[in-house]
């Protein structure tokens, strides 16, 4: 802690009594490498051990989401909202279900909101316990990986028992969510929620007061306030620069503003910060949701989905009975339009700014559907952080700016 | 070999001590495959929770995941595999020395899943023999496991000592690496270093 | 006071149109040419410390066809402003905002990649997410979801290619 921060970043590079000196090497890192968290190419620049330039290649997860929106329309869309940052998928599917309610003007009951709130959370967490996870393995502490991805698999057992499907859940629809929690599934969320603070007090026993952890990461990709602000860095990348910036507080949706919380913010900025930061969202993550299952209990027996026919399928029940009903199915089902105009929804994700700018012309597809991906301004920053600093600096950093490939690249 | 006569037997049993042999063989194969995880999208963190403590991949011999495709035998696609990946996703598949299988995991890398997108390659079989095709998205870890135990199966079938010996390999599964499902027979069966052949015309779509 | 009644000063007239978008959010409508002043002005005078997002809209086949957007955040003040401005579809050019914002780069590279559209001023505009030999802009209204012929198309892109010389890949 007393030792200064700024480190002499010309002992990596070539000594000028060195026959190579003032050669520069030309590194590809990727698109296939084990720490690059998916495909992503750098090309670095490299003066012995130090980094002259680094310029990432993204793309190479680019899927045609953005297209394929236009051509599937607004409903089909939901699937796809989940392979965007796939380690979070309710949190996508909600932004998503945001943006489209505000176009359509479209009130969520409590219970809906709720149950939102509870599984964005719970996604929360499972990214973070990715982020601990990857960063752990690729910074040398493998256990951390093993343990984290145990949790994971807590957590999926959760998901599959209520929505289905482990990952990928697609549980969220324009109005509410798909189906009710039901007493089972609270109870196995607590007794996972009973179990979790424990858990992240181990990670962090194993983690934050390790000398090997501390010496890669104090000091190592410093971002300044101003910095941050002018790459349009948000989330964690942000709130480890000390700006206090978090949508939920902000720009609440979903009921946010009811839930008492904190906003962990760093100091200094380097990769030190942004990971106490993410380790202390997990444990506000477990607050919130503490307080959601109290809500699901006080809201039991209300609507979970909004009951507008214009844009929520009716239950089978009503729609195998009444002819009207059904109408509404059908049409919703196969022509479900949003009202012309436009509008941008957004979260608060794991990594940032995930938002919706969605344009309508009136009908059942979109005129345009863009996704603001805070992976991408993740990625856009890897050089301004990286420039000067050691080779083995890189997989910290990009570690800490914890962006996934699927949304960078849409 | 005298009596024994292995070679140029081409007969399902090709012989005793050639049987015996590819017993051998495929058994060491198939008990240590090494897999080479690429991990291109969602499919991949299903991947990296096979390898994690609850699926435990490490049960069947394959946890040396070596991210060098020099050493590994065992090539999992596991994401959606777009144009611009496809050569790397190619040179990768050539840099790793036979005997090597492909796991096309997931409906991106079986055959482009949910993306019928101007980006994204319509299976990975347009690229390379794939000898096991796992459908979901992502498919849950047992699943993978199942098709590693399948091509645990096919690898039993294969009879590398008797075509080193001189056998044929007009038999089903001696020895060959081709995909089981061929939409373009002049694409999906090539080994060679073009990624597509310069002259044939699949078409669109 | 409302975020048009905020920024009003700021901007002048420059803008040609104000409103308020479905979402609740201040929307302005700018000559392109004037993008570069509008986003200054805003970022110094109205404190918008941020740029959320620079993308584009085809309007095709109506002229002129591109409406690039632009949306900044003001962390102080807490709210959004959404620029538009519409350019024609021949050659469509547009002020860069990069040396203001050095976060948009990638979505200018991005505007460029999809549509065509022309940052004038940018750094390093080439292609984003589509490979750099690619010739069409995917995301015009005119251009299939399939794609135009992939396999012929990426097997002319295809390894020999690369291992010829620079001028004899052109």
């Amino acid at each position: 802690m007393t030792e200064s921060l700024t480190l002499d970043y010309e002992r990596g590079a070539i000594h000028e009594d060195d026959p190579l000196h003032g050669e520069l090497m030309q590194l590809n890192v990727g698109p296939q490498h084990p720490a690059t968290h998916g495909v992503l190419r750098l090309k670095v620049t490299l003066d012995g051990e130090t980094m002259r330039e680094i310029e990432p290649v993204v793309g190479y997860l680019h899927r045609g989401k953005e297209k394929t929106c236009e051509t599937l329309g607004w409903r089909k869309f939901f699937v796809h909202t989940d392979r965007l940052d796939y380690v979070q998928p309710l949190l996508n599917n909600c932004a998503y279900a945001l943006a489209l309610e505000k176009l359509a003007g479209l009130e969520i009951p409590e219970r809906g909101k709720v149950i939102r709130v509870l599984l964005m959370e719970l996604s929360r967490i499972a990214a973070h316990l990715i982020y601990l996870g990857t960063t752990g393995i690729d910074l040398g502490a493998v256990t951390m990986f093993f343990f984290c991805f145990n949790e994971r698999e807590k957590l999926y057992d959760l998901l599959d028992a209520y929505t289905g499907h482990r990952m990928n859940n697609t549980y969220v629809r324009i109005g509410g969510v798909y189906a009710d929690v039901d007493a089972s599934v609270q109870g196995a969320i607590e007794a996972f929620l009973d179990q979790f603070p424990a858990k992240v007090d181990e990670f962090e026993r194993m983690l934050t007061g390790n000398r090997i952890w501390f010496d890669r990461n104090r000091a190592v990709g410093v971002l300044t306030r101003e910095q941050a602000l002018a790459w349009s860095l948000t989330g964690p990348n942000l709130r480890g620069s000390g700006v206090e910036h978090d949508l939920r507080r902000a720009a609440p949706y979903s009921g946010y503003e009811t839930y008492d919380f904190e906003v962990p913010v760093g100091t200094v900025g380097d990769c030190y910060d942004r990971y106490l930061v993410r380790v202390e969202e997990m444990r506000q993550s477990t607050r919130i949701c503490k307080q959601a299952l109290a809500r699901l209990t006080e809201t039991r027996g209300g609507d979970f989905l909004a009951q507008d026919r214009r844009y929520v399928l009716p239950p089978k029940s009503e729609m195998r009975a009444s002819m009207e009903e059904l109408i509404h199915q059908f049409k919703i089902v196969t022509d479900m339009a949003l009202p012309a105009g436009e509008a941008y929804g957004a979260v608060e994700s794991s990594k940032g700014e995930l938002g919706f700018y969605v344009v309508s012309d009136g009908t059942s597809h979109p005129l345009r559907c863009h996704i603001r991906a805070p992976g991408l301004m993740n990625v856009q920053a890897i050089p301004t952080l990286a420039r000067g600093r050691l080779l083995s600096d890189m997989v910290a950093i990009i570690g800490s700016l914890d962006f996934v490939m699927g949304e960078v690249d849409r | 070999m005298g009596s024994l006569n292995p070679a140029g037997a081409s007969g399902p049993d090709g012989g005793f001590f050639a049987t015996k042999a590819d017993w051998l063989v495929n058994w060491g194969r198939k008990n240590s495959l090494w897999p080479m995880p690429l991990g291109l999208s969602c499919c991949g963190i299903e991947l990296m929770a096979m390898i994690g403590p609850r699926f435990d991949i490490a049960r069947f011999g394959a946890e040396a995941a070596r991210f060098s495709p020099r050493q590994c035998d065992l090539l999992i696609v596991a994401g959606t595999l777009t144009w611009k990946m496809a050569e790397a996703c190619r040179t990768i598949y050539d840099q790793m020395p036979d005997p090597k299988w492909v796991i096309a995991m997931g409906v991106c890398s079986s055959s482009g899943g949910m993306y019928d997108s101007y980006a994204v390659v319509q299976g990975v079989d347009m690229l390379m023999p794939v000898d096991v095709y796992v459908p979901g998205c992502p498919p849950r870890p047992d699943a993978v496991i199942d098709a590693l135990l399948k091509l645990q199966k096919k690898i039993e079938r294969e009879r590398p000592v008797e075509l080193l010996l001189g056998g044929d390999n007009t038999d089903e599964g001696a020895g060959t690496r081709t995909s089981t499902y061929a939409p373009n027979k002049a694409v999906a069966t090539t080994r060679s270093h073009e990624v597509l052949p310069a002259d044939e015309s699949p078409g669109p779509a | 006071m409302n975020t048009l009644e905020r920024i009003a000063p700021a901007i002048g007239k420059l803008a040609a149109k104000t409103s308020t978008s479905r979402g609740g959010t201040a929307c302005l409508e700018i000559e392109p040419r004037d993008a570069h002043a509008v986003i200054a002005r805003l970022r110094d005078a109205a404190q918008f410390e941020t740029c959320t997002f620079v993308t584009a809209v085809d309007h095709f086949p109506a002229e002129p066809r591109f409406e690039v957007v632009w949306q900044l955040h003001s962390i102080a003040h807490g709210d959004r402003v959404r620029i538009r401005a519409r350019v024609g579809g021949a050659e469509p050019k547009v002020p860069t905002i990069v040396d203001l914002y050095p976060g948009a780069a990638y979505g200018e590279r991005e505007c460029f990649d999809m549509f065509g559209v022309v940052f004038q001023g940018h750094p390093g505009l080439k292609r984003l997410l589509m490979p750099e030999e690619y010739d069409h802009f995917p995301l015009r209204k005119d251009f299939p979801h399939q794609g135009i012929e992939p396999d012929r198309l990426y097997r002319e892109w295809d390894r020999a290619r690369h291992l010829k010389s620079p001028e004899a890949a052109q």
